[in-house]
C-alpha cells in the first residue's frame, strides 16, 4: 500500500489538531487500523470452519459481540456480517486467505480499511461523554468489554467497541464524520479539565 | 435597602448567615439563601408583581411553586435575560435582578388598567370576532397585541449559555421526592435496581418542607434527611434536584429539565447553564404531588389573596408571613392545617370562613382556640383594596349554594388565604395517555388505567393523608422494581404517621355573590383573565367541548397552562350546562408541564456542531486553495475555486473551458459507491436497472437507470463489473445510503434466494476525476504501470494499477463529454494522489474545477442530473432514454412503464432550450407557456430544470421539461418572467459534441 | 419516541430504524401479466388502521436488516416481531 508518507487520516494532526487530553478522559485517533467485512452464513458450517482456521478463532455469533486474539478482532455487525480488525497494512494478507479459503461458497470479503477510522475514547468519564449522544444503554450492568454495537453518537453513525472497564471505547466511524465526530468530543468533554 | 419587615425572627430553610441583595423593578432589596425571588418579595412586605393579561388588573403571588399564574418575571440583563420566569421558583442569588412583566410605564401606573374599565368591550373571543377581520390586517393587529400582553421580552443578543444533554436508562425513575416519591425511590432502591428520583424543588420533601408534619413520632424533616442520605449512599441511585419531569412520551421515554446553575451569580464556565435528560425507564413511579385550587369569588385576584397552602409554605419553609391580618377562606380541611401553622409561625389569622355548614370537631376546635373567629356556611361576597387586599365582606349561602342572604359581615384584612381543594398533579400520567377518573367528593381527576409500565403513589394518586402516601409510596417503588426485574432483600415498611379522620370538601365551583352584571369578575384562570363570565358566555354562543372553550376563552392557556385554573373551569362549565363534570372530560395535558428554553432542548446541537459536516480527503487542499463551497447533502464540495479578483461566473468559465481544451481535475470522492459480491450480483442488477448487464465483460463500465416499481427514475450511475461475481456500483452523491437501502430492501424482503451481498466503501475510495483532452498526459504524466492506449484502456472499461506510486483503480467512463479518467484510490491516498495530479498536470494546464463547473460540462452534454432533471414523476422514456430500457428482460419499474399513463404523448419530455437572447440565462424553475397572455391563467406547459451560460457555446443554454417536447424541436415557446418575456427555441437536449468523439477517442 | 425490539440486536431507540410501511404487500409474480388495476393496487393501496397494524421496519442505523414489527397504532404498544419471511405469530386481542 503505497509509501507511508502518502498517507493521511482524516484526524491527522497536521491537518486537524487539538489532541483530546483531558483530566479523566482522553481520546485519540487509531488510523490505518485494518478492517474487513466478512459477509457469509452462521448457518453453515463450512462458513465458520474456513473463517476459523484463516482467523484462528471463531467467529462471534452472539449479536454485538466481539472475539479477539491477539492483533485480530472480530466483531459482529449483522446477522450475516462481521468487521475483522487487525494491525495496519495486515488486512490484505488476512482478505487474500479468506478469500482463497472461500473460493465457492457464498460469502463476500471488502476492505474498508479506509471507510472507518477509529477514535479510541478512555477514562473515567468516558461513558458519560458517550452518554451526552448516544442512545445505546452503556452501564456496566448492560454494556461490557467484548460488547460492541452499531449505534449512534450525536449526529454520527459509529460502531462502538468497549475494550476495557476504564472504561475504554473504540468508536469506528466514516471518515468524512470523523472530524465532526471528533469535534463534537473536544466539546463534550469540555467539562472534564484539561489535563 | 429594606429590612424584611415581614421575616419572621427564627425558622424557616432559610441561611440568616448568608444574606443575599437583589433587585426588582429597580429598587434594591434583601433577603437569604434560601429563598425564592417571591418569598424574598414577602418578607419584604411586596404582593404587587405583575399585571393581568387583559385587564392589566394588578396582581400578586398566588401560590408557592410551579403554578404560580401571576408572579412572572423577566430575570436577568443582557444576554442571560429570561422572560416568563416564576417568581415563586426563582432562586434568590446575591446580585438577582427581576422586573415585572406585562406593565407599562410601570407597576403601580399601568396605562393597560383602562383595559379593565372598558371590560364589557373585551369578552371571550373578543380577539377572534374582532382582530380577524379584513384577514390581511391580523398581522398588524398581533404585533400591538402581543406587545399590550406583554409576555416578556426575548434577548436580542445570542445566548451566552452553555447547555447539555443526557441520555439515560434506569429500571425505575421516581418522578416527585416528597413523601412518596422518597418512600417508592427507597423501597426501588433497596431492590439494586438503578434509579433516578427527580425533583423540581432545590431539596427533597415535597410538601414536608412546607408544613409541621411528624413520621414516627418525629418532625417528618428527619425522616426526609435519613431517606435522602440511604438514596445518596446506594450506588446505582442517581438524584437529581432542580429536575422538572416535564414530559412522558411513548415507551415510557421521559425528559428532564435540570437547572444546574439557573441558581449561581456566577455559573462555572465548564458546568452547563441546564441539562436535559432524556431517560428511558423500565418502570416509572409517578409520585407528583398535588396542586391547591383558589376559590372562585368575586375579584378573588386582588394582591394578598393567596393560596392557602402557599401562605402555609411562605411562613413555615421561608420565614416570611404574607401579612398582618389574614383571613381564610375555604372549602375543605387542608386550611385549618395550614391556619394553625401560620399561627405558629407568628402570623396571625382573625377570621375563617368555611363554605361548608358549622363547622365541628377537632380542627375547628384548635383553630377557635387561637381566638379565631370560625364564620361556616358563609362566603366571601366581594373584597377590596387596589394594589392590596384590604378587607372582605361575607355573606350566609343558601342552602343549594347558588345564593347569599342575609347581612353583610366586614372584615379586614390584608392578606386573604384560601382553599378550593386540592387537585392531583396527573400531567405526566395523562400525558402517557392514562386514564383519569373523577373523584367528585374531592371534586377532582385522578389516575384510573395506566397505558404503560406507569405506578402511581401519594397524594397525585389520591392518597389523602401523610400515612397513606408513605404507604403507596413504598408499594409502588416495590412493584416497580420487581415489575423491571429486582426483589427487594428487606421489607421496606411504610413507617406510621397520623391519619386524621377528614371532612369532606364542599364543592362550589363558583361562590356566589349579591352582586352580578359585568363588571364582576371571578377570575377562574388569573394568567389569562378568564371569568366565570366568560365560560358563561362560551356556553350561550353554543360551545360545549372542553377543547373549544379553551380556545375561545383563553382559559388553560399561557405558561401556567391552567393548572390552578381548568378544573374550576371545568366545574362551571359543568354548571352552565348543567352536564355531569365527568361526561365533559379533561382539555388534552400536554408537554412539557413546565415551559422549557429552547437552549435546553438544543444542547449543543449549535454552530458547527448543528449538522455533521462532511468532507473529502481532499479537503484541506480545496480549503488551502481558495475554494467556494456547496452544501451538497452534509457534504462540502468545491462550488468552484476562484482566483483573485475574479467572479463566480468568470470563475466557472475559467474552469470548463479548461475542462475542454485542456485538462481539468475534479474531486469526485462524494460519489456513492457499493461493492457488490456474488453469484447472483449479475440477476440482482439486471432486476435494478433498466438495462441488461449479463453481457457486460469483466473490467468494463456501464450506465443504468434506477427505477421504482411505478417507473419513476430514482437513481443513475455507472456500474463496473470488476469480476464475473464481483461489481463495483457508485450512485449519486445525495443517494449513496438510499440505494444501498433499496439493494438492501429487495434482497432481504422479496428475493432472500438471492446469493449477494453488499457493501459501502463510498469512503473507502477517494476518487480525483481527470477531464480533457490532455488527461491522459496528465495521468503518465504522474507515473502509472497502466496502459493508456485508447486501445489497451478504451472508454467505459477500468483498470487495476498504480498511479504516482498508490494503488489505484481507473475509470475511463465520462460525465462532461471529455476524455475522463475516474482514479480511485484508498482514502488514506487521497491527498496525495490529488496533489501528485495536480503537480504532473501543471505543465498542461491543469485546472480544478467545481461542482457548478460540472454541471455546466454535463449540460452541455445533455446529461441529466438525478434529482434536477427527474423530481420522482419522470420517467426514463420522458428522459428520451428508451435505449437504456431493455425490452427483453423483467425489472423493477417495467410493469409501470406499460401503463397507458406512462405512454401518454403528452407527458413531459427533456428538451434542451435556446434562450432569443444569448446571453439570458433563465432561472432553473421557471414555468413555460406557448404564448404569453396579457393575464393569467396561462396554461402551464412545461417548466426549466437546468440552466447555465456555457462558455464553450458562447451562450446560455437550458434544460427542460416540456409538454409533447420532443415533438416542438424548433418551436418557439415563452418563459414569463416578472417584467419580461423570454422566448425560447426548443432543441435537443445534447448541445455539444452529439456523436461523442471526444470522450470515446 | 418508540423502544423497538430489533430481532437481531435487542431493544433500541426508533432513532436507529427506518420505517418501511404495511408488511405482506406481495410482489406480483408476473407483473406483465397482472392487470393496471391489480398493479395500481399493489403499488398504492395501504392500509391505515386505528389499531392493530403490521408493518416493516430496518435497522438502519444498526444491522441493517428488516423485519416485520406488529404495532398498535393507537397506543404504539408492539405487540410482536418477527423476522422476514416468518409468518406472522398469533397474537392474543
Amino acid at each position: 500500500m503505497a509509501d507511508r508518507t502518502q498517507w493521511g487520516s482524516p484526524l491527522d494532526a497536521a491537518s486537524w489538531p487539538p489532541r483530546g487530553i483531558f483530566a479523566t478522559v482522553r481520546f485519540e485517533e487509531r488510523p490505518f487500523v485494518g478492517k474487513l467485512i466478512l459477509r457469509g452464513s452462521a448457518d453453515t458450517r463450512e462458513f465458520l470452519d474456513v473463517s476459523r482456521a484463516v482467523l484462528g478463532f471463531a467467529l462471534p455469533t452472539t449479536a454485538n459481540t466481539v472475539a479477539v486474539d491477539g492483533d485480530l478482532a472480530a466483531l459482529w455487525l449483522g446477522p450475516r456480517e462481521w468487521m475483522v480488525t487487525t494491525t495496519p497494512e495486515r488486512e490484505a494478507d488476512i482478505a487474500e486467505r479468506l478469500c482463497r479459503a472461500l473460493v465457492g461458497q457464498h460469502a463476500a470479503v471488502t476492505d474498508v480499511s479506509d471507510g472507518r477510522t477509529v477514535i479510541r475514547l478512555a477514562g473515567p468519564s468516558a461513558r458519560d461523554i458517550l452518554m451526552k449522544g448516544c442512545p445505546l444503554d452503556l452501564h456496566p450492568r448492560e454494556f461490557v468489554p467484548g460488547r460492541c454495537a452499531q449505534s449512534q453518537l450525536a449526529r454520527a453513525q459509529i460502531i462502538l467497541h468497549q475494550i476495557d472497564e476504564t472504561p475504554t471505547y473504540d468508536l469506528y466511524v466514516a471518515p468524512s464524520f470523523a472530524r465532526y465526530l471528533w469535534a463534537w468530543l473536544v466539546d463534550a468533554a469540555a467539562e472534564y479539565a484539561i489535563a | 435597602m429594606s429590612t424584611q419587615p415581614f421575616r419572621l425572627p427564627r425558622g424557616g430553610r432559610i441561611d440568616r448567615a448568608r444574606p443575599h441583595r437583589f433587585i426588582f423593578n429597580g429598587r434594591a432589596y434583601s433577603g437569604y439563601a434560601g429563598d425564592t425571588l417571591a418569598a424574598a418579595l414577602l418578607a419584604n412586605g411586596i404582593h404587587l408583581v405583575g399585571r393581568s393579561f387583559k385587564y392589566h388588573r394588578p396582581r400578586g403571588i398566588v401560590t408557592a411553586g410551579v403554578e404560580e399564574p401571576n408572579a412572572l418575571v423577566q430575570l436577568g440583563v443582557g444576554a442571560r435575560s429570561e422572560p416568563n420566569l416564576r417568581a415563586t421558583q426563582c432562586e434568590l442569588y446575591d446580585g438577582l435582578i427581576a422586573t415585572s412583566q406585562n406593565c407599562w410605564p410601570s407597576l403601580r401606573f399601568d396605562l393597560g388598567a383602562i383595559n379593565d374599565r372598558l371590560a364589557r368591550f373585551l369578552p371571550a373571543g373578543f380577539y377572534y370576532k374582532t382582530f380577524m377581520w379584513p384577514p390581511s390586517a391580523w398581522m398588524q393587529y398581533e404585533h400591538a397585541i402581543r406587545r399590550m400582553a406583554g409576555l416578556g421580552t426575548a434577548p436580542e443578543e445570542r445566548d451566552s449559555d452553555r447547555y447539555d444533554k443526557r441520555l439515560v436508562h434506569c429500571d425505575v425513575l421516581v418522578v416527585g421526592a416528597g413523601p412518596a416519591g422518597l418512600a417508592a425511590a427507597l423501597a426501588a432502591g433497596r431492590t439494586g435496581a438503578r434509579v433516578i428520583l427527580a425533583d423540581e424543588q432545590v431539596e427533597f420533601g415535597g410538601s414536608l418542607l412546607s408544613g409541621s408534619a411528624e413520621i414516627d413520632g418525629r418532625p417528618a424533616l428527619d425522616w426526609v434527611a435519613r431517606a435522602t442520605a440511604e438514596l445518596d449512599w446506594m450506588a446505582e441511585a442517581k438524584l437529581l434536584r432542580r429536575a422538572t419531569v416535564f414530559g412522558y412520551y411513548d415507551h415510557n421515554y421521559l425528559a428532564i429539565v435540570e437547572r444546574v446553575a439557573d441558581h449561581l451569580a456566577n455559573p462555572g464556565e465548564r458546568e452547563p447553564r441546564q441539562r436535559l435528560w432524556k431517560v428511558r425507564a423500565r418502570q416509572v413511579v409517578l409520585a407528583t404531588g398535588a396542586i391547591e385550587r383558589p376559590l372562585i369569588f368575586r375579584d378573588n385576584d386582588r394582591p394578598g389573596i393567596m393560596l392557602a397552602g402557599a401562605a402555609r409554605a411562605y411562613a413555615h419553609r421561608y420565614a416570611a408571613v404574607p401579612g398582618r391580618r389574614t383571613v381564610v377562606f375555604t372549602n375543605n380541611d387542608s386550611a385549618y392545617a395550614a391556619a394553625l401553622d401560620l399561627i405558629e409561625a407568628g402570623g396571625p389569622v382573625t377570621t375563617l370562613i368555611d363554605i361548608r355548614a358549622e363547622p365541628q370537631g377537632e380542627l375547628a376546635d384548635a383553630v377557635r382556640a387561637h381566638g379565631v373567629e370560625v364564620i361556616g356556611g358563609s362566603a366571601i361576597v366581594a373584597t377590596s383594596g387596589r394594589h392590596r387586599v384590604k378587607g372582605v365582606e361575607v355573606m350566609r349561602l343558601t342552602p343549594d349554594g347558588t345564593g347569599v342572604a342575609g347581612p353583610v359581615k366586614y372584615r379586614d384584612c390584608d392578606v386573604v388565604c384560601m382553599s378550593g381543594g386540592w387537585t392531583p398533579a396527573v400531567h405526566l400520567f395523562s400525558q402517557s395517555r392514562g386514564t383519569l377518573a373523577y373523584d367528585s367528593t374531592h371534586g377532582c381527576f385522578v389516575p384510573s388505567r395506566a397505558a404503560q409500565a406507569t405506578h402511581v403513589a401519594g397524594i397525585c394518586n389520591g392518597a389523602w393523608t401523610l400515612a397513606e402516601c408513605l404507604r403507596q409510596g413504598f408499594t409502588a417503588g416495590t412493584a416497580a422494581a420487581r415489575a423491571a426485574g429486582f426483589v427487594e432483600v428487606a421489607a421496606a415498611a411504610a413507617p406510621p404517621a397520623p391519619e386524621p379522620t377528614a371532612t369532606p370538601p364542599r364543592i362550589l365551583w363558583a361562590v356566589p355573590s349579591d352582586r352580578a352584571g359585568t363588571t364582576s369578575k371571578h377570575f377562574v384562570d388569573f394568567q389569562n383573565d378568564v371569568t366565570v363570565a366568560d365560560i358563561q358566555l362560551a356556553a350561550r354562543e353554543g360551545y360545549r367541548s372542553v377543547e373549544h372553550v379553551k380556545r375561545y376563552t383563553t382559559s388553560g392557556m399561557g405558561t401556567d397552562q391552567g393548572k390552578l385554573g381548568n378544573i374550576p373551569a371545568l366545574g362551571v362549565l359543568s354548571d352552565v350546562l348543567a352536564a355531569d363534570l365527568p361526561s365533559l372530560g379533561t382539555t388534552t395535558f400536554r408537554p412539557p408541564y413546565t415551559p422549557v428554553s429552547f437552549g435546553a432542548l438544543t444542547g449543543r446541537d449549535i454552530d458547527a456542531l448543528a449538522d455533521p459536516i462532511r468532507v473529502t480527503p481532499m479537503h484541506d487542499w480545496h480549503v488551502a486553495n481558495g475554494a467556494i463551497f456547496e452544501d451538497v447533502g452534509q457534504w462540502k464540495r468545491p462550488h468552484f475555486y476562484p482566483r483573485a479578483g475574479e467572479t463566480m461566473r468568470a470563475a466557472v468559465d475559467r474552469e470548463v473551458t479548461a475542462a475542454r481544451t485542456a485538462v481539468g481535475i475534479l474531486d469526485a470522492s462524494t460519489l456513492g459507491k457499493i461493492d457488490i459480491q456474488g453469484p447472483d450480483a449479475v440477476t440482482l442488477l439486471n432486476r435494478i436497472y433498466t438495462n441488461g448487464w449479463t453481457t457486460l465483460e469483466a473490467a468494463r463500465c456501464r450506465y443504468g437507470l434506477m427505477l421504482k416499481d411505478d417507473g419513476m427514475v430514482i437513481d443513475d450511475g455507472v456500474t463496473t463489473r470488476l469480476a464475473p461475481d464481483h461489481f463495483h456500483m457508485t450512485t449519486t452523491t445525495g443517494n449513496a445510503a438510499r440505494v444501498l437501502g433499496w439493494l438492501e430492501e429487495w434482497v432481504q424482503t422479496e428475493w432472500p434466494d438471492l446469493r449477494v451481498y453488499m457493501a459501502s466503501v463510498t469512503e473507502q475510495w477517494a476518487v480525483a476525476t481527470l477531464s480533457g483532452p490532455r488527461a491522459r498526459d496528465v495521468l503518465a504524466a504522474a507515473g502509472t504501470d497502466l496502459d493508456l492506449a485508447p486501445t489497451a484502456f478504451p472508454s467505459q472499461s477500468m483498470r487495476q494499477g498504480a498511479v504516482a506510486g498508490m494503488p489505484a483503480r481507473v475509470f475511463r467512463v465520462s460525465f462532461t463529454g471529455e476524455l475522463s479518467y475516474e482514479v480511485n484510490v484508498p482514502a488514506r491516498c487521497g491527498g496525495a494522489l490529488w496533489e501528485a495530479l495536480i503537480a504532473a498536470g501543471a505543465p498542461f494546464g491543469i485546472t480544478p474545477y467545481g461542482t457548478e463547473a460540472m454541471h455546466v460540462l454535463r449540460a452541455e452534454k445533455g446529461f441529466i442530473i438525478v434529482g434536477q432533471e427527474t423530481d420522482g414523476t419522470v420517467t426514463p422514456l420522458d428522459l428520451g432514454l428508451d435505449r437504456l430500457v431493455s425490452k427483453t428482460k423483467d425489472f423493477i419499474g417495467k410493469r409501470a412503464l406499460l401503463r397507458p399513463d406512462t405512454q401518454r404523448s403528452d407527458r413531459k419530455q427533456l428538451v434542451g432550450l435556446l434562450t432569443e437572447d444569448p446571453n439570458e440565462v433563465l432561472p432553473e424553475g421557471a414555468q413555460i407557456v406557448v404564448e404569453r397572455r396579457p393575464e393569467p391563467p396561462m396554461p402551464m406547459i412545461g417548466h426549466v430544470t437546468s440552466s447555465y451560460f456555457s462558455p464553450t457555446l458562447g451562450r446560455s443554454i437550458a434544460l427542460a421539461l416540456i409538454v409533447g417536447g420532443r415533438a416542438r424541436h424548433g418551436e418557439t415557446l415563452c418563459v414569463p418572467l416578472l417584467g419580461k418575456t423570454v422566448k425560447v427555441e426548443v432543441a435537443e437536449s445534447c448541445f455539444y459534441d452529439r456523436d461523442g468523439a471526444r470522450a470515446n477517442g | 419516541m418508540l423502544r423497538i425490539p430489533c430481532p437481531y440486536c435487542g431493544p433500541r431507540d426508533e432513532t436507529e430504524f427506518a420505517y418501511g410501511g404495511e408488511a405482506h404487500i406481495a410482489r406480483p409474480q408476473n407483473p406483465a401479466t397482472t392487470t393496471d388495476a391489480d398493479w395500481a393496487d399493489f403499488l398504492f393501496m395501504r392500509k391505515n388502521p386505528k389499531g392493530r397494524h403490521r408493518e416493516r421496519w430496518m435497522h438502519a442505523r444498526g444491522c441493517r436488516q428488516w423485519f416485520n414489527v406488529e404495532r398498535d397504532t393507537v397506543t404504539h404498544q408492539i405487540v410482536t416481531v418477527y423476522r422476514m419471511g416468518e409468518p406472522p405469530p398469533e397474537t392474543p386481542r
